[in-house]
């Protein structure tokens, strides 16, 4: 081993100025897009209240354990995932190798998304919202048809951004304007990641902290919009059948497992550079209830302002029931109110039912327009846009929600892009010429250069395809080995030693019970039960396709042989290096082991070897 | 003969009425004032008619100012079926001949061609005052030199290339400032040592290992 060049060009490892950045740092790598997107949702679609015990009880026993457990290996073993993994035993070297091929691969398509962010963001400035209304048509006649079958949002999200194709198989051409977003994006986020944490310990103090911010004057806003109890009464409205069904509980398990973001090796590189005795159970127990309760928080705003834009749809197909009605039958303008609709057409239709039913009057009811839910970007880009068009001052909202977007999402890459580069670091990949901005600016560019991928007519289609199987399976697999390698092959003694030398105090029972026991148990229970759920159906994708009959319904397809391929070759790859890495160091072992001892002797003193040659001594 | 007069004052309102109804170059109107105004609604009445008529004749007259035959006048218009919606159809009957009634497209060019003026008038828009039948021409779209979100693009990508520059300008100018303080120190010695004195290889030693303050060989 060329141990001369490894320690002698070792500079002091990198650490934080103090310890609000590194908590900062965690906790918005921890709160990103899915706390505002993804949880929310869930809540209203498993029963609202009652939802809240499976994630809680995921949390304490499945998060918390597992968060607390990545903090300390890091801490001590002050490596990157690679070097940590390999510290505790080389036949784990494979973790670290995983891990950072996760964090590449995320990092990808999650900056895409910010490029989205972004576009809406250029655009929240216009007067008219562009998705407020539907364009002309080329000739002047009338609007694009497309956008009046479907609504002016969906337009706008699906043609306007994405110019989606119809199909996966086809993937068009670079769309320009998302190439130029996505350069923006990786600009942003290059100069904040630019020295690695000295700049990110800086930009976290904004980014970490002004989506709560947002998040507050939006509650404020949704709370005095009518109709936004509706919809807060229907997230939170406990539903306790729910809890039987097994759905749930899988659901609540895996979104406390991601939102966490566990796995991906840049909670172990944050860690990594604290100094050696910092109580990392508090900051363990900190930064997992923050992000349990800006979930909490966040969906307050987000289901009062879906009440709100409930409410008036429901108005608006009244209203327009009430005019269909007046029209007919030349009623005086405002004698039928919403108050009086149903009076006014039980009469009508006494008198007069044929031409009442000629009218085909929209059914209105509340409980449906409160049923419209989404998650994921459909939440964002769809229906949370729509509602930013009914509220006074919409420009002011827009920029806003999508500042706050952009700036949860950005500190989750930070922790992505840390994944990637803590790593390559600590194995002394970088050539000693290049200095850290050149080598973290060949990281972005790499980055952007495939996710260019993203920008085709059918980039949204591959990247849900990412996000589903690169950002699940493989995560789960990665944690579950986490935790045996360090309680089976480090050593749950050996472990609570260096936590007494960094906190102070051994680890109390639970924390003991949860990672010999109950962790990895529910993890392997989780990842079994997922891989069963995503096998017993043929993976299909909701395409948008004009030419579709039921259009503007998305038209659902089946993923293709090769895209399927490609589908198991994103979970499996990552997760190969874990026993790929195993074997291989097995088989040096046993080689080496023949021809001699591998292992450095502690004692042995190269200094002394008298075959060096003279030269040796000249300096000296 | 009292008779023959009474039948000869009546029969033009008659014959008008009869041109109006069920004419297939009549189109029918609807307002909606209380929609468009709320509380500073005007009342529909015989005067808010008579305006109509005379608004409606002088679209007639803007529409054909090329032609010698603008002599519409408010008799020209005529209306029935008035309803409490505020609504009733309207035709158009040729000034030389008041038993002729204008064909349909001749009228539709004309409210097409003033229905700004005509919306103005009631302080309506094309939604609260329809003519059905005539759909509105929808406002040019606004063609933009530049799109104003290139503009946002330009200065946020603006700021981060700055930004960028700037750190990379302080780190040349900290590693020549480094350079420079160890090439300093090098031009005391007798130049044997060529660089910065803490790397190690450059002296040509060997790392000593049992000094190693790497825990891993210390902890016991």
């Amino acid at each position: 081993m060329d141990t001369t060049s490894k320690a002698s060009s070792t500079p002091e490892r990198p650490k934080w100025d103090n310890k609000v950045q590194y908590l900062l740092t965690c906790v918005g790598f921890a709160v990103g897009l899915g706390n505002v997107w993804r949880f929310p949702y869930l809540c209203q679609i498993y029963g609202g209240g009652a939802f809240l015990i499976p994630y809680l009880i995921a949390l304490v026993f499945e998060g918390l354990p597992l968060l607390y457990l990545e903090l300390a290996i890091g801490q001590s073993l002050r490596k990157g995932s690679i070097g940590v993994w390999h510290s505790i035993s080389p036949l784990l070297g494979g973790l670290g190798v995983a891990s950072m091929i996760l964090s590449f691969l995320v990092g990808l398509f999650y900056n895409t998304i910010l490029a989205w962010v972004l576009w809406y963001f250029f655009h929240s400035f216009e007067d008219p919202l562009p998705w407020s209304q539907c364009p002309i048509n080329d000739d002047n006649t009338g609007y694009v048809e497309e956008c009046v079958i479907s609504t002016p949002v969906n337009y706008y999200w699906y043609r306007q951004t994405l110019n989606i194709s119809p199909d996966l198989e086809e993937s068009g051409s670079l769309q320009w304007w998302l190439v130029l977003c996505l350069a923006s994006a990786w600009s942003i986020v290059y100069i904040c990641f630019i020295r690695g944490i000295e700049t990110i310990g800086k930009a976290v103090y904004v980014t970490a902290t002004f989506p709560y911010l947002v998040l507050t004057i939006f509650l404020v806003r949704a709370l005095t919009l009518p109709g936004a109890t509706d919809g807060l009464r229907y997230l939170f409205t406990p539903d306790w059948t729910l809890l039987t069904n097994p759905q749930v509980w899988l659901d609540a398990a895996t979104q406390i497992f991601f939102s966490l973001s566990l796995a991906f090796g840049g909670l172990i590189a944050f860690s990594s550079y604290n100094p050696k005795k910092n109580d990392c159970e508090r900051d363990a127990v900190f930064v997992g209830c923050i992000n349990s309760a800006t979930s909490l928080y966040a969906s307050i705003p987000i289901f009062a302002i879906l009440g709100f834009k409930a409410t008036s749809n429901f108005n608006a197909c009244i209203a327009g029931n009430i005019l269909d009605l007046t029209n007919a039958f030349d009623i005086a303008e405002k004698n039928i109110t919403t108050e009086n609709y149903e009076n006014w057409l039980m009469f009508l239709n006494s008198s007069d039912p044929d031409k009442v039913s000629g009218l085909n009057l929209k059914p209105c009811v509340l409980q449906n327009f409160l049923g419209q839910s989404a998650s994921g970007t459909g939440l964002a880009f769809i229906v949370f846009t729509e509602a930013v068009i009914e509220m006074p001052g919409s420009q002011v909202w827009a920029v806003l929600f999508f500042v706050m977007l952009f700036s949860l999402g950005l500190s989750s890459m930070f922790g992505n892009l840390e994944g990637v580069l803590t790593p390559l670091l600590d194995l002394h990949m970088v050539p000693k010429w290049m200095p850290k901005e050149i080598f973290t600016g060949l990281i972005c560019v790499l980055s952007f250069l495939v996710a260019l991928i993203f920008t085709l007519g059918s980039g949204n289609y591959w990247l849900e395809i990412f996000n589903s199987y690169v950002g699940s399976v493989p995560l789960l697999v990665i944690a579950f080995f986490e935790i045996i390698g360090v309680v089976c092959f480090y050593g749950m003694n050996r472990f609570c030693d260096d936590i007494e030398f960094m906190t102070g105090r051994r680890p109390n029972l639970y924390w003991r019970v949860c990672w010999m026991g109950i962790s990895p148990v529910m993890l392997l229970v989780v990842l079994v039960a997922y891989v069963a759920v995503q096998v017993q159906t043929h993976p299909m994708y909701p395409a948008w396709n004009p030419q579709y009959e039921k259009f503007p319904e998305t038209e659902v397809k089946p993923y293709s042989d090769w895209v399927f391929a490609i589908c198991v070759l994103l979970s499996s790859v990552p997760v190969l290096s874990i026993p790929l890495v195993a074997v291989y160091r097995l088989i040096r072992r046993q080689t080496r082991s023949q021809t001699g001892s591998s292992y450095q002797n502690p004692y042995s003193n190269p200094a002394f070897t008298p075959d060096e040659p003279i030269q040796t001594f000249k300096a000296l | 003969m009292r008779a023959a007069v009474l039948l000869l004052i009546l029969l033009p309102p008659m014959v008008a009425q009869d041109l109006c109804k069920d004419s297939k170059d009549g189109f029918k109107v609807r307002l909606s004032i209380k929609t468009a105004l709320g509380d500073k609604a005007y009342e529909w009445n015989k005067s808010e008619m008579f305006l109509f008529r005379s608004t409606l004749a002088f679209a007639m007259r803007r529409a054909n100012q090329s032609n010698q035959d603008t002599n519409y006048d408010t008799a020209n218009i005529l209306v029935c079926n008035d309803t409490q919606r505020v609504s009733f159809v309207f035709v158009v009957t040729s000034p030389d001949d008041p038993t002729q009634l204008i064909p349909r497209e001749q009228v539709e060019q004309a409210v097409k061609l003033s229905k700004h003026r005509i919306n103005n008038v009631f302080l309506l828009s094309d939604m609260t005052l329809e003519f059905v039948g005539i759909p509105p021409t929808l406002a040019a779209p606004i063609v933009y030199d530049t799109p104003p979100w290139l503009i946002v693009f330009g200065v946020v990508i603006g700021a981060v290339a700055v930004g960028i520059m700037a750190l990379l300008m302080s780190t040349v100018s900290k590693t020549r400032r480094a350079k420079d303080k160890a090439a300093g120190f090098a031009g005391e010695d007798a130049g044997i040592v060529k660089e910065n004195g803490t790397t190690l290889s450059s002296l040509g030693g060997v790392y000593n290992q049992a000094f190693s303050n790497d825990d891993r060989f210390t902890q016991l």
